[in-house]
């Protein structure tokens, strides 16, 4: 699990365009402790992408891609929306499916990988809008985490389909009134957390994205218990600030004026007993870890 | 009427089958008329998988090397790559890569009137072959690792290292004896 699966052939090496080469020499792939404060460092996973300017879902999509534990061994699968603007500008194995399909794909995908692979730990994330996961496709997100599927989804949340102009989803608030949904909403919020959590998934955060620390926390968490319990679900707010009147510069004080204890994405965690056992064991492993470079140091010094 | 693919030790021009030997004076002879001799290597031969493909890289590289010493002022190699199957939204940079979604608008902004694909996965070779031949005058060529493809005007089969510097052997063999066109494709060769 490095780089040495992505080595371009020495005699074409001048000809391939600088961000491939660019990949090749410092992206993070296998390293072990690679994070959010890789971004700026390193070469991101990530190219330009076709996102609105401001839009906190290329924030997410940096965070995330910079969080996965794995990201050589990792299949993303992505549905329509805004998401799939981003995917072709990915360095990460990518899969796109039919609109509300996700997870489906990703349960077949995730078990002929196991069959494929059986030594080797190849780790699925979900990632796709709330219209994919919470309407269209939310029979199949259900049966997969019924099955218990060891794999990721997570849902950007922005509360309306976005790139279609502004209808109502069923995560929108109860009363938003949208460009495409002028009678506002009559319906509460879908409570797909809860949802989640009485559906089997064994780690469940609803969090915004103003916050990259907890985005890689969170990331790291749901995709190391996805591989070894079974299922996860991460649900980020990501605004479309172009549909909520906001401009390019306010997506970042949306995020935070909504997570603040009383409003509607106030920090929720879930952690089924098994994964906080899991999570107890990582923690150990990586103090371990820490107090042996540490005394590895001291005697070096 | 369809195109009948190559049996091994065969290619086809034009969807008519004939010895690889001929195909090979064929190729070379594309190459050395055309003002902008061009090869697209994909990601089979770009990325170092396995020892054969970085041998395929050199082989590529060799035949470059050779198309540059053979032509004449005014003619101009090119070696452009297919580093991947995005469709690299919303832009991708036509002088130095070549997308195979629309492969068309690199022929045109470089004036490519010949090119030889090689190392590009056979669904993504199709794609690409189709909407050059559909929209552009370019010559296509094929050096296809497995059984040829009928949507480029000339096809090998079973490509090899061997194979590569056999196309590179004809190429200087036919060193000034063919006459390059004076114009190029966007220009109506």
């Amino acid at each position: 699990m490095s780089k040495e699966r992505i080595k371009i052939s020495e005699d074409l090496y001048d000809i391939m365009p600088s961000d491939y080469q660019d990949l090749v020499k410092s992206a993070t792939y296998g390293k072990e402790d690679r994070g959010w404060k890789d971004i700026g460092n390193s070469k991101e996973l990530i190219e330009q992408h076709s996102l609105c300017a401001g839009c906190p879902e290329s924030m997410a999509f940096r965070y995330i891609l910079a969080s996965l534990p794995n990201p050589e061994d990792t299949v993303m699968v992505g549905s329509t929306g805004c998401t799939s603007l981003v995917f072709p500008m990915v360095a990460v194995h990518n899969i796109h499916s039919l609109f509300g399909n996700q997870n489906a794909i990703a349960s077949g995908l995730k078990r002929a990988l196991s069959v494929r692979f059986p030594g080797r730990t190849k780790d699925v994330v979900v990632l796709a809008g709330d219209g994919a996961t919470v309407d269209i496709g939310l029979d199949m997100t259900l049966q997969a985490w019924f099955r218990q599927e060891k794999f990721t989804t997570i849902c950007f949340d922005n509360e309306l389909y976005a790139n279609t102009g502004g209808q109502e989803s069923g995560l929108m608030q109860k009363g938003f009134v949208a460009k495409m949904a002028p009678v506002g909403k009559l319906f509460d919020k879908v409570r797909l957390p809860e949802i989640a959590r009485e559906s089997g998934c064994h780690y469940v955060v609803q969090c915004t994205v103003s916050k990259p620390s907890l985005i890689e926390k969170v990331v790291r968490n749901a995709v190391m218990i996805a591989r070894e319990i079974g299922p996860t679900y991460l649900q980020l707010y990501t605004p479309c600030i172009l549909e909520i009147g906001k401009n390019s510069m306010e997506g970042l004080q949306e995020m935070r004026d909504s997570e603040k204890p009383t409003e509607r994405f106030a920090y929720k965690e879930y952690i089924s007993e098994p994964a906080k056992q899991l999570l107890a064991e990582v923690a150990a492993k990586d103090k371990e870890k820490k107090a042996a470079a540490k005394q590895l140091a001291s005697q070096g010094a | 009427m369809g195109i009948c693919l190559p049996n091994p030790g065969e290619a086809h021009i034009n969807g008519v089958i004939v010895p690889e030997e001929k195909a090979y004076e064929e190729a070379a002879k594309q190459f050395l008329m055309a003002k902008v001799p061009t090869l697209f290597p994909g990601p089979l031969v770009l990325w170092a998988w396995n020892e054969k493909a970085a041998k395929k890289a050199t082989a590529i590289r060799h035949l470059y090397n050779t198309l540059k010493e053979c032509v004449q002022p005014g003619q101009t190699p090119m070696l452009i790559p297919m580093p991947d199957y995005r469709p690299k939204y919303p832009k991708i940079n036509p002088e130095v890569e070549i997308n195979p979604n629309h492969p068309n608008l690199t022929i045109w902004h470089n004036k490519i009137d010949c090119c030889m694909f090689i190392g590009v996965h056979c669904h993504q070779a199709n794609l690409s072959l189709k909407i050059i031949r559909g929209g552009t005058s370019c010559y296509t060529i094929a050096m296809c690792a497995q059984a040829g493809h009928e949507d480029a005007m000339l096809s090998f089969r079973d490509a090899s290292v061997e194979k590569i510097m056999k196309l590179a052997d004809a190429v200087k063999r036919l060193k000034g004896s063919v006459k390059p066109r004076l114009t190029s494709a966007k220009h109506g060769a």
